[in-house]
């Protein structure tokens, strides 16, 4: 296996029916292990780049590789299953299901993909342990467990989602600003949160921000503006 | 597809209110189709077996179907009569186990008057092959008694003892009454969901006797006869409106019609009543028709209802189904997660349906009997009824393959993010 874990080369997106491509990115790459900080104001294309990574939209042209997979070569519902088996994802805000509790939250990638499931057996020996223990080293108490979305405050909402992420330990997670809704402190006190468990379970973290300010901590900064050739209203 | 049965449960449970409801809506729409089927399914039953045992019904020569609706349901009026000679040779017939004959043309408040013989109560049967029943009382025996169906009594107010008196001709508002000459309700029969019950049964002697001084269908001016000298004089009828006739055996039922149609004194006509029920039957078929249809539109009315629900609650949860993307559900997922709902609505719909149908039936069943002589049945479906909810079981989900389609096209748009 490549220790490039995401790889695009000559990409270009174009929407249907629109005039302009909206994302033309001549290379990117992320390496196993980083803390990248992808700065991206709204606009800049990053929302599209997530969905293109997460193979929900394809590329009219150029290479997409996740962990040396072509995305672009497999069918949709195969990238359906290569993305829940690799990676994990969270986002800006109201992302749990509200009528599941957060143990149940927490275990849905495992549903869908038995990698996942199994490689969290592997970990605590059952999917309910390893849910409970990432729920744990994310601050978040038993009592809270079983309570449903609705119940947790945004801050728990969040801590619950990043451990939806990293269940079954992907080798990408994802995070599309999943701290706007947060205070400063507490935004601080997610990151640490977040970073040292990506460190934990060795997964690549990309972590896409508007916010600037976020950035001290990671590895690595990047910027859209950098790696996207568009720029301005076509990219969205 | 696991996994998406417990998601789908839970998710549905969250929408209880709004599902429930559209629910309750199909189950009701269930219940009227159901209903109705049952109810037309029994009208056309006991129609079927108005008259039972009866091989052939004789009368005068005219249509099969007007012989019907006056020899069997008393309805209409004769256009000619037949000779009592007539009645008595066919009576005669090697083939002929049994006859009763009938003779039509009063009324007593809008119920029709049929003077027969006591044969009548001895061989008439319906159903499926019940003999009369005398509630109360006995069979007419004195010239003036008279016999009600149970229709007739209960209606009427009438018991055992009554006086009743009855008019010349079967409609109309201005019938003379042969008010000198009144009856004695000496019986009341059981009901038998047939014309039987809406009829008051007399003798062939006492219509000739309340007659004796009538001609063309007026008293003789001046002329009276009173009803204890009417016994004194020949009172066998000259004419009768139809015969019954039973045959030994089903098998000369043929041979008998024939020579019936050739009968040499007077034209006549024997029809088989089964043969006739059914081509009657037909002729009603399109109120039958209608009413199932309309049913059947608001069963429609009411998926469409289900649909709109799933359609509407479909914007709410475009973030939920875009969570379920991310977590590695496809958009197939999605199509048969909400397909799903919709058929499991529909079949909860249909189940409880069923249910408050069979509920109603048993609880309201005797009461309709009684008050409306409608007899429902709380029986299990049928196959022909089974046929019909399966039926809204398929149109059902195929109507929730609609918000699973459209649940497709929105995840193929939104992709993760959805633009809400």
């Amino acid at each position: 296996m490549t220790d490039t874990v995401i790889r695009i080369e000559g990409l270009d997106f174009r929407w249907p029916g629109a005039a302009r491509s909206c994302l033309d990115i001549p290379s990117f790459q992320v390496e196993r292990g980083e803390h990248l900080f992808l700065h991206g104001e709204s606009g800049s294309g990053k929302t599209t780049l997530l969905n293109l990574l997460a193979g929900v939209l394809t590329p009219q042209s150029g290479q997409l590789e996740l962990l040396g997979q072509n995305l672009k070569a497999m069918a949709s519902a195969r990238r359906d299953h290569y993305r829940v088996d690799h990676v994990g994802f969270i986002f800006q805000q109201f992302n749990l299901i509200p009528y599941l509790s957060a143990l149940d939250n927490v275990l849905l990638p495992c549903r869908f993909s038995s990698r996942r499931r199994l490689r969290a057996e592997e970990q605590a020996g059952s999917q309910r342990d390893a849910a409970q223990s990432l729920l744990s080293h994310l601050d978040l108490n038993e009592g809270l467990w079983s309570r449903s979305a609705t119940q947790l405050s945004v801050g728990q909402q969040q801590r619950v989602a990043a451990a939806r992420a990293l269940i079954g330990r992907p080798e990408i997670i994802i995070a599309d600003e999943p701290t706007s809704a947060l205070d400063a402190e507490r935004q601080t006190a997610f990151l640490d949160l977040l970073r040292r468990e990506c460190a934990a379970a060795n997964a690549t973290l990309l972590f896409v921000s508007h916010d600037k300010r976020l950035a001290s901590g990671f590895s690595r900064q990047a910027a859209m503006a950098e790696i996207n050739r568009i720029h301005g209203e076509g990219a969205a | 597809m696991k996994p998406l049965l417990t998601l789908a449960l839970k998710s549905a449970w969250n929408r209880r209110y709004t599902l429930g409801l559209t629910m309750i809506a199909v189950a009701l729409s269930v219940t009227l189709l159901l209903g109705i089927e049952r109810l037309r399914h029994d009208a056309h039953e006991g129609f079927a077996q108005s008259v039972s045992g009866t091989d052939l019904v004789v009368g005068p020569r005219s249509s099969p179907i007007q012989l019907l609706l006056y020899a069997v349901f008393h309805l209409g009026e004769a256009t000619n009569n037949m000779e009592w000679s007539s009645v008595q040779a066919i009576a005669r017939n090697p083939a002929v186990a049994w006859v009763i004959p009938l003779s039509l043309g009063d009324s007593h408040k809008g119920f029709p008057v049929l003077a027969t013989n006591e044969d009548y109560f001895k061989y008439f049967h319906y159903g499926d092959h019940h003999p009369l029943e005398v509630a109360q009382g006995k069979p007419f025996h004195d010239l003036y008694d008279a016999v009600l169906g149970a229709e007739v009594a209960s209606r009427l107010h009438y018991k055992l003892g009554d006086t009743i008196v009855l008019s010349h001709g079967m409609s109309g508002t201005h019938l003379t009454d042969h008010a000198d000459k009144p009856f004695h309700v000496v019986g009341i029969l059981a009901r038998t969901g047939t014309p039987v019950d809406r009829t008051v049964h007399i003798s062939l002697a006492a219509m000739e006797a309340i007659h004796i001084d009538w001609q063309g269908g007026a008293p003789i001016p001046g002329f009276a006869i009173p009803p204890q000298l009417a016994s004194k004089f020949d009172l066998t009828p000259k004419t009768v409106t139809a015969m019954l006739v039973g045959l030994h055996s089903r098998i000369q039922v043929f041979a008998l019609q024939r020579e019936i149609a050739s009968f040499d004194a007077e034209p006549l006509m024997a029809i088989l009543p089964g043969v006739a029920l059914d081509q009657l039957w037909d002729l009603m078929g399109v109120a039958e028709r209608v009413l199932l249809a309309v049913s059947g539109l608001v069963v429609a009315v009411s998926l469409a209802g289900l649909v709109a629900v799933v359609l509407a609650g479909l914007n709410e949860r475009r973030r939920e189904l875009a969570i379920l993307r991310s977590v590695g559900a496809g958009p197939w997922h999605l199509v048969f997660l909400l397909t799903l709902e919709g058929a499991a609505v529909t079949i909860a719909g249909v189940v409880v349906g069923t249910v408050l149908l069979t509920v109603l039936a048993a609880i309201l069943g005797p009461w309709a009997e009684l008050r409306y002589g409608v007899v429902v049945h709380a029986a299990l479906p049928g196959l022909e009824e089974l046929k019909l909810l399966g039926l809204v079981v398929v149109v059902g989900t195929l109507a929730s393959l609609l918000p699973g389609l459209r649940a497709y096209r929105m995840a193929l748009a939104d992709g993760l993010t959805p633009r809400v």
